[in-house]
């Protein structure tokens, strides 16, 4: 599974472009079923190619079950794995052994700490961005603090967030929300710039105001790649999110791994990865439908605005 | 004599690029449009024809002189005033029936009159069964053809247009031009075209107003006196198209010797 998130990239599933023949004759499909049958098979494919070589690794004794358990051995003991898990979002609880219901909680903490993240990051960074955008004196004051602070890691600001908000879900949001704030602020600015003057012209004959031209004009017009600068840093996000919830948070996916780490369980390591890589997979897939539904007028993989 | 729709006045324009010496776009233009007069402003690239447009439209400042449409001073955009790009500029994330009813939307016109509006003009301009497409599913023509419907949801006294047609291929330009006459008889509206095409020009304009190359200035106004449908074939046309050959012969070749000077 953890090959599944690699695998998927940002665009759609390249293997899915080589289009394997797969009806057998007399047998027709819709292309649009065809094609999401063959991506189907061929994500299976390499997901099975990767796990069969690790597991081949491990039958040949090159992988040590203790350190490199394979899928087999990480999935066939989810009960023993989910013993780690938690149904309450409390520091330091000891874990009761919640079952399926503790993981799935643990999942929707972690998820939750990214997608607000990612949310507040978002409009915040289009409100910011438009405002010293338009507003000059803002501009002049706040820009060069702003292109300082943008290429400083997020990581780097996990000791701010833990010192201002302590520790909690605060920090770990705060991760997030750095992460794509930076970049969607600068990218609005760079947007609103690069709008066709024709659009504004229009607004302007028609007699729209300048809120008006904002709304009904320029946003729909940046939209699309701000929103393909969110989907860019989704991952960062992911990664962040981890990171803050082992240091800052106490709680969730990335603090099972670090304490999987600590009490030496290879098992968990991996079954985590793979809840993860999984959990990573699924946001983008959602963020693409998000933009399918949303962003209509741009094809899929489209991020410009034209 | 009535009021002209747009009267203008030793406009002239001037730019002044950052860190250069200033350019005299247009130098001391004077004309009127009459009422529903279709006027074509033709002239070699780079004289500001384009720039007058964009004057009267509102959307840039005079540098010197007066513009008035119906005797009203222009000091800001207005949707009497409509303009046509070469690009159709319609909105991507609106439909077509949408884009027409942009002007109506933003003036706070009822969502149900609205799209009876959008409707009607699409019909008008013959893309009645467009409505719900999306402006990339139409070809370069028809994108043209909303735009003008467009424009014209907004009952336009005066429409510009911006090289309409110059980026459509010649069979499509034709038809184009036939439907914009048609238009333009349905409308009643002064119409205002800029192109650097002889052909257009003789086909389309009541006048034609020369420019030199630049600075902009009126070489002269040459009313064409041919019954519509024009026909290329003849004789007169060819007299017409003989002279402005001839008028802009001598501006292109100034305009050549300028740049070459530069």
């Amino acid at each position: 599974m953890s090959a599944d998130a690699g695998r998927t990239g940002l665009g759609e599933a390249a293997p899915a472009r080589g289009g394997a023949p797969l009806d057998p004759p007399g047998f027709s499909l819709s292309p649009a079923w065809r094609r999401r049958l063959s991506t189907l098979v061929w994500g299976v494919v390499s997901v099975g190619l990767f796990a069969g070589i690790w597991e081949g690794l491990w039958a040949l004794g090159y992988a040590d079950p203790l350190l490199l358990p394979p899928p087999h051995l990480f999935l066939a003991d989810i009960p023993g794995t989910l013993q780690f898990f938690d149904r309450s979002n409390r520091v330091g609880s000891v874990a009761t052994g919640g079952g399926v219901g503790a993981l799935l909680i643990t999942m929707a903490w972690t998820t939750m700490r990214v997608v607000v993240g990612l949310a507040l990051g978002f409009a915040c960074g289009v409100a910011v961005g438009a405002t010293i955008h338009y507003v000059k004196f803002l501009r002049n004051l706040l820009l060069p603090t702003i292109l300082l602070l943008a290429p400083i890691s997020p990581v780097a600001w996990l000791p701010v967030a833990i010192f201002v908000f302590g520790i909690g879900d605060v920090p770990a949001i705060f991760l997030v929300f750095i992460t794509v704030f930076f970049a969607i602020v600068l990218s609005t600015g760079a947007q609103i710039e690069s709008v066709p003057k024709n659009y504004i012209h229009v607004a302007r004959i028609m007699g729209a105001s300048q809120r008006q031209t904002f709304w009904k004009v320029i946003l729909p017009a940046i939209l699309p790649s701000l929103f393909m600068t969110l989907r860019l840093n989704l991952f960062a996000a992911w990664m962040v999110v981890l990171i803050a919830e082992t240091v800052g948070v106490g709680t969730g996916l990335g603090q099972i791994t670090s304490m999987a780490r600590s009490t030496f369980n290879a098992k968990l390591v991996f079954f985590t990865m793979a809840i993860i890589g999984l959990l990573g997979f699924l946001s983008d897939f959602a963020l693409r439908q998000v933009q399918r539904r949303m962003l209509w007028w741009i094809a899929p993989n489209q991020g410009g605005a034209r | 004599m009535t009021r002209p729709a747009v009267s203008i006045q030793s406009v002239s324009k001037r730019w002044t690029p950052e860190g250069r010496a200033p350019v005299q776009a247009l130098s001391d233009l004077t004309f009127d449009v009459a009422p529903g007069e279709f006027i074509v402003l033709l002239g070699p690239s780079g004289c500001g024809k384009s720039t007058l447009l964009y004057m009267i439209a509102g959307l840039e400042e005079v540098s010197g002189g007066r513009i008035a449409c119906d005797g009203e001073p222009v000091t800001e955009p207005s949707a009497e005033r409509g303009l046509i790009f070469q690009e159709a500029s319609l909105f991507p994330w609106l439909t077509i029936a949408d884009n027409v009813a942009f002007g109506l939307s933003v003036q706070h016109v009822q969502p149900v009159r609205r799209r009876e509006i959008a409707v009607e003009m699409l019909k008008r301009v013959g893309l009645g069964d467009m409505l719900d497409k999306k402006p990339d599913e139409l070809s370069g023509g028809m994108r043209q053809r909303a735009a003008c419907a467009r424009a014209l949801a907004m009952r336009p006294k005066v429409l510009m247009m911006d090289e309409p047609f110059a980026a459509l291929d010649v069979q499509t330009r034709a038809r184009m031009q036939d439907f914009l006459l048609q238009i333009w008889r349905d409308s009643g509206a002064s119409i205002l075209l800029v192109t650097h095409s002889i052909d257009e020009a003789i086909s389309l304009a009541d006048r034609v107003v020369v420019f030199t190359a630049r600075p902009g200035r009126v070489k002269t106004i040459v009313p064409i006196d041919l019954p519509r449908p024009r026909e290329s074939r003849d004789p007169r046309y060819h007299a017409y198209r003989d002279m402005f050959a001839e008028l802009l012969a001598d501006e292109v070749d100034r305009a050549f010797a300028e740049q070459e000077a530069v």
